[in-house]
């Protein structure tokens, strides 16, 4: 048997040897946005140009800390300094950043973002202190970005399994006791307390019960469990041990979507571990609780992110979902209890175990206690993922955390496709389950997509239904046949050809759907529909009735135009012209047959981003009554 | 050298014949050559003791399994909420111009297929558009010329 203890000690010497390093420790954040950003290509600059001034250092890969913007990021300790850390370091940078510190050691131009260490240093403020990261309370991504996601070891040497060694002293109804007093609510969407349904599973009593961690996460636009996944995989691990104590399963199972295989990755080689150190298997930690998990791929439905729907994929069916009674906590994985919780929820667990329930409390706000996670994406300065106490307000996510958008600000969707957009006039709303679902949204998963004044709101609404159209499984008719209905009335108004009364026939349709769809797909599918009706109606109204689109996104309303005065005749437009509108000899100005054009953008995107080019396309959207 | 993938039949060999094993069947059976062939819906069909039909209608809900050989290279262009706001869209129209076909089929030469994904989970570096294995983030046009260069 292994005795975790001695594991333990050996694990914090590793890690205080991290932290006082006798040999540089470089830290390459290798996350799927670290990676998407660049950074195999920063870590291949890095060692060569460790090999080129025959320096030598730790290479650590470690996950993402939710700056994403600021990626790739690197961070670099040494004997005599505090962990530092750098943003955007490309292959240029890399090879600068390297050659100042380890070789020149001297920090001034290498612009740190800053340090990680307890003590204050030299003129570098905490990394703590970046706009993005100070309002922020890091309880279940704390520590992503900061350790190798990969290495047993550093999860140990940050109080890891130390929630499950607290659960296993306690009978499990205990356990369900400490998770009730925190009132740690479901993070997948719909905040049903987790205690509860544990304790509806517990009732079950003996025999057969499974536990379901959901990491499908479909909504598009959010990647809260994959960024946790990906940086800390053994805090689900941990979390889906005590839930399964708590309930009494035996066999877990973690439904994750076949799009994220780097989580994947880091799940199997976690899971590897746990046996390797008697965390999983036949009497865990000497306890007498015996339990495995097996990792089940998604295979792209976005229903089977919904519990009954998943269950059923996981049978090997096709993923419908069925109306509820009985409960999967009753009747789930092949008609037997079943708790079914997400990546975040399970992530939150450990804490609560190890620190209290009272401590989890002083987070947030009365009902909505704690801390909740978030994909802050779109028009939005600072992007990537934060996590914050229930009850900050939207303003301060969106300004204070995420440094507000470039052009004006137009409006934030929560909850993806099951949500709503909220207009700037709600910014105050505090973020709590049920606020958010009084002004028509949802707290959903925790995507958050900010949108600015070149964002149209038919078109968003138009995509979202779109996609809940083609994500419909078709069981029950309001939802295939009537978001179908919804689609088409939302491309007309998209392409100017709707009749004045559309707007209150695309409403009632979204208030039948609401009502008699089956599942939570279709009965929420019309709010993106419903909340922008209510808040941006003069958008419609201006596509309906004037053919105009405020935002110059919807292609059937907008022309564009080249600026004689601003085209330096670069001939760039020409060349990515796929219909040959636009001619014109080389450094003359060109010449748009609009007759010819099929607004495809890609003229203006090139005129825009190239450097050569002058910015001299404009696009134009007329009103009906000027022309 | 990759590690050698396993064939059909060993695949088939390593699940046992219960109707749970269907769909990850199905997904190391695309593994290996990129499709589901209807040689492999009959030997799955046969393994599991269901009909093919079966297997079919199990296997064409979810939107990961195809069944017609893939190109040399898979380009994927995230039409997730995110990259839609920042100009997925125009990615994939530029894409399927280029290339002159529609999401889901492939180049007659069969150098690419395209098709389109909900959400790469890379949101915060919109818009994504990824070929095999690698992402690529914060794509505008001018890039795609130059990455699709990098795909013999
Ligand atoms: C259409 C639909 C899609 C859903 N997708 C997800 C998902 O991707 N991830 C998730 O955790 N929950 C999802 N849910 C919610 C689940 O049904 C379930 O409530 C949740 O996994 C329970 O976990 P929690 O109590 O920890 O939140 C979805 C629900 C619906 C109706
Ligand atoms: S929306 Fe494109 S990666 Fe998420």
């Amino acid at each position: 048997m292994n005795d975790l203890k001695v594991i333990k000690e050996k694990s914090l010497k590793e890690w205080q040897l991290l932290r006082h390093p006798d040999e540089p420790v470089i830290y390459i954040g290798m996350a799927s946005c670290g990676i998407a950003a660049g950074a195999v290509k920063t870590k291949r600059v890095i060692q060569e140009t460790l090999e080129k001034y025959k320096l030598k250092a730790n290479i650590v890969e470690v996950g993402c800390i939710g700056t994403c913007y600021l990626e790739p990021i690197v961070d670099i300790s040494l004997k005599d300094h505090p962990r530092i850390s750098f943003g955007n370091v490309d292959e240029k940078r890399a090879d600068y950043i390297i050659k100042k510190v380890l070789l020149e050691k001297d920090l001034t131009k290498t612009r740190p973002l800053g340090h990680l260490g307890p003590e204050s240093y030299d003129g570098i403020p905490s990394l703590f202190e970046q706009p993005m990261l100070k309002p922020q309370v890091r309880i279940v991504t704390k520590n992503c970005g900061l350790i190798d996601p990969s290495n047993f070891m550093h999860y140990l040497a940050n109080d890891g399994y130390t929630g499950l060694s607290t659960a296993l002293k306690k009978e499990p109804v205990e356990v369900i006791e400490e998770i009730e007093a925190a009132g740690l609510r479901g993070r997948g969407g719909a905040g049903f307390p987790t205690g509860k349904k544990w304790r509806a599973c517990y009732d079950m009593g003996s025999g057969p019960k499974y536990l379901i961690c959901n990491a499908d996460e479909g909504d598009p636009g959010a990647f809260m469990n994959r960024l946790l996944i990906e940086s800390d995989p053994h805090a689900v691990l941990e979390g889906m041990l005590i839930a399964a104590y708590a309930i009494g399963a035996s066999q877990g199972f973690i439904y994750i979507r076949a799009e994220y295989p780097l989580a994947i990755l880091r799940l199997s080689k976690a899971l590897k571990q746990m046996e390797e150190y008697g965390l999983l298997g036949e009497n865990i930690l000497d306890s007498g609780f015996s339990f495995s998990i097996r990792i089940k791929k998604g295979a792209g439905a976005f229903v089977c992110g919904e519990e009954t729907s998943l269950i059923s994929s996981l049978e090997g069916k096709r993923g419908m979902p069925r109306t509820r009674p009985p409960y999967p906590t009753e009747s789930g994985y092949h008609g037997k209890p079943t708790v079914i919780n997400n990546v975040e929820t399970l992530g939150t667990v450990p804490h609560i175990l190890r620190n209290g329930a009272a401590w989890y409390r002083q987070f947030g706000v009365a009902g909505n206690y704690g801390t909740k996670t978030f994909s802050l994406v779109g028009k939005i300065r600072r992007s990537g993922l934060i996590e914050i106490p229930l009850g900050t307000s939207l303003r301060q996510i969106i300004f204070d955390i995420g440094g507000g958008t470039q052009k004006e600000f137009k409006a934030v969707q929560t909850g993806g496709p099951s949500g709503g957009c909220i207009p700037a006039e709600l910014l105050n709303t505090r973020v709590t389950y049920e606020t958010l679902a009084e002004i028509g949204s949802i707290m959903g998963s925790g995507g958050l997509i900010v949108m600015d004044t070149d964002t149209c709101i038919v078109d968003v609404a138009r995509y979202f239904l779109d996609f809940i159209q083609k994500e419909s499984c078709g069981k029950c008719t309001p939802c295939r046949v009537g978001t179908r209905h919804m689609v088409e009335m939302l491309e007309k108004i998209c392409s100017g050809e709707a009749d004045p009364g559309i707007l209150d026939k695309l409403e009632s349709m979204a208030g039948l759907v609401k009502s008699t769809s089956l599942c939570g797909l279709g009965q929420t599918a019309p709010n993106p529909v419903l909340t922008t009706l209510r808040y941006f109606r003069t958008e419609y109204v201006e596509h309906v009735n004037n053919y105009y689109c405020p935002a110059l996104v919807c292609r059937d309303l907008i022309e564009f135009t080249v600026i004689k005065e601003k085209c330096t005749g670069c001939q760039r437009c020409v060349s990515v012209c796929p219909t040959g509108a636009i001619t014109g000899p080389r450094s003359e100005p060109h010449n748009l047959d609009t007759s010819k054009c099929i607004k495809c953008r890609a003229c203006y995107e090139v005129c825009r981003f190239d450097a050569i080019a002058g910015n001299a396309i404009i696009i134009t959207s007329k009103k009906n009554d000027e022309n | 050298m990759k590690p050698k993938k396993l064939s059909f039949l060993e695949i088939l060999d390593s699940y046992s014949a219960e109707e749970s094993s269907l769909i990850p069947l199905l997904q190391d059976a695309q593994d290996e050559d990129g499709y589901i062939s209807p040689e492999k819906v009959e030997g799955i069909a046969q393994h599991l003791k269901i009909t093919e039909s079966q297997v079919y209608g199990v296997a064409s809900f979810y939107s990961q399994f195809r069944f017609t050989p893939p190109g040399r290279h898979s380009i994927s262009v995230c039409l997730g909420t995110a990259c839609h706001v920042s100009g997925g869209e125009t990615l994939l129209n530029t894409f399927e111009r280029d290339l002159e076909i529609s999401p889901g089929e492939c180049t007659p030469d069969g150098r690419f297929d395209l098709n389109r994904v909900a959400c790469l989970g890379c949101c915060a570096l919109a818009p994504v558009v990824k070929i095999d294995d690698d992402i690529y983030s914060k794509v505008n046009v001018i890039k795609l010329n130059d990455i699709i260069g990098l795909y013999e």
